[in-house]
């Protein structure tokens, strides 16, 4: 029997095994989540004249379980920008909370802003201060090896006023086109929205229903062949006047007539 | 079901999937993580002459087989007092992982715009040079994973390029071509650079046969020379197209071109 | 009689509620040489007088940048100005990587405010001996700043710090109306016959002693391309620069109104 003062009250080791001490070490080596969990599918979006429409569908997965029907992968800050999430949940809800805290600080050094002919008040951090901001926030955690696992699209307006749109991913890569798409997107979205906006030249030719248009049919051809996806949806159009945000948007006009000729996986036809 | 006919040479034949999974040289087993670079393809090229530097990298993005952007650009202007850097005297190049590019660029901006606020006078290109070796080695054991090319007109006016690895080894170099293309565009900048391989015609045969004479390009040359290096690589490389962005910097300044490439 | 007894150090209360130490940190702002700074719609301007210890010294200069669109004007200990200056150099490089834009005025100097409070309140540690004007622009237009060493903040439309400055505020004050309107040369101006009130009887402004500094917002050189203003950066004046700005402001302009009275002047301190 160990009657030293250590053992007082601690349950004997031959009986009930001995502790996990690797709790009680906090220096020891840490590893942190190396792959997402809960996750959205593809983000869509593209430039027009006055501005940038953006999509993303309400599906949050679970690995192939598609567990929660009505997340919102669009969110909307300081009324000026728009920014889409793909990739884990948690962490676009971690960057949700952030950078709603950095704007109600911004919107703290600027109560009282006045509005140019009486849009609504300009924000201090647009969409660009915003987008770097993230890109360097997102370099930072994949630098210290705990990424924020996303794959996201910044859209709204830049200091000139012009459409704004750049991308931002897990590793802290960053690129600006006229249009983008994360995840199945950038394979299957991509292609259609380049026909349209081939560049900065064609984009800014596009009215707001051309582009709207576009990413409805791109989030049409997701649904028929993203296996991770749902036919309902978020849009969001950003200019200068701000964001109009649906969050609740059907996918229309949808054709499944061809799976009928299907049978079996592939050239099975009984 | 897969993993019975894998081409793994680990695992020999069908298996049972757990006991014959891969493992590495210490027998641990071989795990995915999280991998922290990624390639996104791209090629420069920088070439000094008398008394001008150019130094040029193509405007496509890529990510395997998609490309991410048609115009991100590769090329920055360093040093200058204002953020539209107007009054840069340096050039930086980066090519690999463009994030790591991105913030070699920034860490060596805001050096070198604290080492003007110190000393009341821009970085000179060789400074500048010893510097950016010491940045890339403080990330010796997690390199910013890119080539780097530093161009810009030395003391005595005249064009300077040095190129370095991603750990910050360096040397300063007549020209450099970087990135995915290097080893397609370095052969012909050393035939019409430094005229290797290339004989007077009728000076002797064999080995009394004179090699032409170096001399430096002039500029005009020097750009043409540039549209078709990447053109060349273009063809062939499908890492590198869609726009060339070409700077030029000399005793007045600095030019910005940008040059259509092919889009395929 | 009881200023010395609780004077010994900034974290003391008087019986009156002042803390002393913060005062004759005031002090020691008011032995600098006066500097004035003002704003207008579209620039905000700094001008100072600089002084030298003895003939055969260089004049200590009292204008330097910050970033490209802000500056400060110091008056008071040399040395607690660079290592401000140093603090606001870093914060505005800062600001402009991660958020790809200027730092804007009021963060800034928030920042500094916070930071010379805290030596206002920590046992051990003492006042910053130096008053600031910090001028510049950002997206909300000019601005100009009064720091004291108290860490108290206020933004100001024209001011004036240093020694005998009541008399530069005092035609500041007589002409505030017309500030906001002025050109860029009629501030600089103003701002230099507010100096030349706040000068000892038989000094002048001359190119050793006068430093002049302008920020503001301009047309661009491409005026048809873009309406909007942009920033023209911080510049520095000194030497011969400033001669066309003394010789211009030597001369009466038309319609201008009386400048100071007569010319009695609070000889206190040289």
């Amino acid at each position: 029997m160990d009657h030293r003062p250590q053992a007082w009250g601690r349950p004997r080791d031959d009986v009930y095994g001995a502790y996990d001490a690797s709790f009680m070490n906090p220096n020891g080596p840490n590893q942190a989540t190396q792959s997402p969990i809960v996750t959205g599918t593809s983000v869509v979006a593209i430039k027009f004249s006055e501005g940038v429409v953006i999509a993303a569908d309400n599906l949050a997965s679970y690995g192939s379980l598609a567990r929660f029907t009505d997340v919102k992968r669009l969110r909307t800050f300081a009324d000026s920008t728009v920014i889409g999430f793909g990739g884990d949940v948690s962490d676009m809800q971690y960057l949700d909370r952030h950078l709603t805290s950095l704007a109600i600080d911004e919107s703290y050094s600027a109560p009282s802003l006045d509005s140019d002919a009486g849009g609504p008040p300009k924000a201090r951090l647009n969409a660009a201060n915003l987008h770097k901001y993230l890109a360097k926030l997102l370099y930072a955690r994949r630098s210290k090896f705990d990424p924020l696992w996303n794959h996201l699209l910044v859209a709204g307006l830049d200091d000139d006023d012009k459409p704004f749109l750049a991308a931002a991913d897990l590793l802290g890569t960053t690129f600006s086109a006229p249009s983008l798409a994360t995840g199945f997107g950038s394979m299957l979205a991509q292609p259609i929205m380049r026909r349209f906006a081939p560049d900065e030249e064609a984009a800014a030719r596009l009215t707001r229903e051309q582009a709207v248009d576009v990413v409805k049919q791109c989030m049409k051809v997701l649904f028929y062949r993203d296996a991770r996806s749902l036919d309902s949806y978020s849009i969001a159009v950003v200019t200068k006047d701000g964001v109009d945000l649906k969050e609740n948007e059907k996918l229309e006009n949808q054709s499944w007539a061809f799976a009928e000729r299907i049978r079996g996986y592939g050239t099975q036809t009984a | 079901m897969a993993a019975m006919f894998s081409q793994n040479p680990v695992m020999n034949g069908p298996n049972y999937s757990f006991s014959d999974a891969p493992r590495t040289a210490n027998g641990e087993f071989r795990e995915h993580r999280f991998n922290p670079y990624s390639d996104n393809g791209g090629s420069t090229l920088a070439i000094a002459g008398a008394d001008f530097t150019i130094v040029a990298g193509d405007t496509r993005s890529t990510s395997g087989y998609s490309i991410n952007s048609r115009y991100t650009p590769k090329v920055f202007k360093i040093g200058g007092t204002t953020s539209s850097q107007d009054d840069a005297t340096i050039l930086l190049s980066v090519v690999g992982f463009a994030a790591d590019g991105e913030a070699l660029r920034d860490r060596l901006d805001a050096i070198c715009k604290i080492y003007r606020y110190r000393h009341g006078k821009p970085m000179s290109v060789t400074a500048c040079a010893k510097r950016l070796s010491t940045i890339l080695y403080q990330k010796r054991f997690f390199p910013y994973y890119v080539h780097a090319i530093l161009g810009g007109l030395d003391e005595e006016g005249k064009g300077a390029v040095f190129s370095y690895d991603p750990v910050g080894s360096y040397e300063r170099e007549q020209c450099r071509a970087g990135g995915a293309a290097a080893s397609l565009i370095t052969p012909f900048l050393d035939n019409q650079v430094n005229f290797k391989n290339q004989y007077v015609p009728g000076s002797g045969t064999g080995h009394d046969l004179k090699e032409r004479e170096v001399v430096p390009l002039v500029r005009r040359d020097a750009e043409i020379l540039v549209k078709d290096a990447f053109d060349g690589a273009v063809e062939r490389h499908i890492e590198v197209g869609d726009g060339l962005q070409m700077m030029t910097i000399t005793k007045d300044g600095i030019e910005e071109v940008l040059l259509p490439l092919k889009r395929d | 009689m009881f200023r010395n007894n609780y004077d010994n150090d900034s974290v003391t209360f008087s019986p009156q509620g002042r803390i002393f130490q913060i005062e004759y940190a005031a002090e020691a702002v008011k032995q600098g040489s006066v500097v004035v700074g003002l704003v207008s719609k579209t620039h905000a301007v700094l001008v100072a007088v600089k002084r030298n210890a003895e003939e055969l010294s260089s004049y200590q200069k009292k204008l330097f940048a910050v970033d490209e669109h802000a500056g400060i004007a110091i008056a008071g200990l040399t040395s607690d100005a660079r290592v401000l200056s140093n603090f606001m150099k870093q914060q505005c490089l800062g600001h402009r990587m991660t958020y790809g834009r200027s730092m804007p005025l009021r963060t800034l100097v928030d920042l500094i405010g916070e930071k010379a409070q805290m030596n206002t309140q920590v046992y051990g540690k003492r006042p910053y001996g130096v008053g600031l004007l910090v001028a510049g622009v950002d997206e909300t237009g000019p601005h100009l700043f009064e720091f004291q060493p108290s860490g108290m903040t206020e933004e100001m439309s024209a001011f004036a710090i240093g020694a005998r400055s009541q008399m530069a505020r005092t035609y500041l004050e007589r002409n505030v109306e017309s500030f906001a309107d002025c050109s860029r040369e009629e501030l600089v101006r103003h701002g230099l016959l507010a100096l030349r009130e706040s000068l000892v009887q038989d000094r002048e402004l001359t190119v050793d002693n006068t430093s002049i500094a302008i920020v503001g917002l301009e047309e661009p050189a491409d005026a048809e391309k873009t309406k909007k203003k942009t920033l023209r950066p911080f510049q520095l004046l000194d030497g011969q620069d400033v001669k066309e700005w003394i010789d211009a402001s030597n001369v009466p302009a038309e319609g201008e109104g009386e400048q100071s009275g007569d010319g009695d002047r609070m000889n206190v301190d040289e």
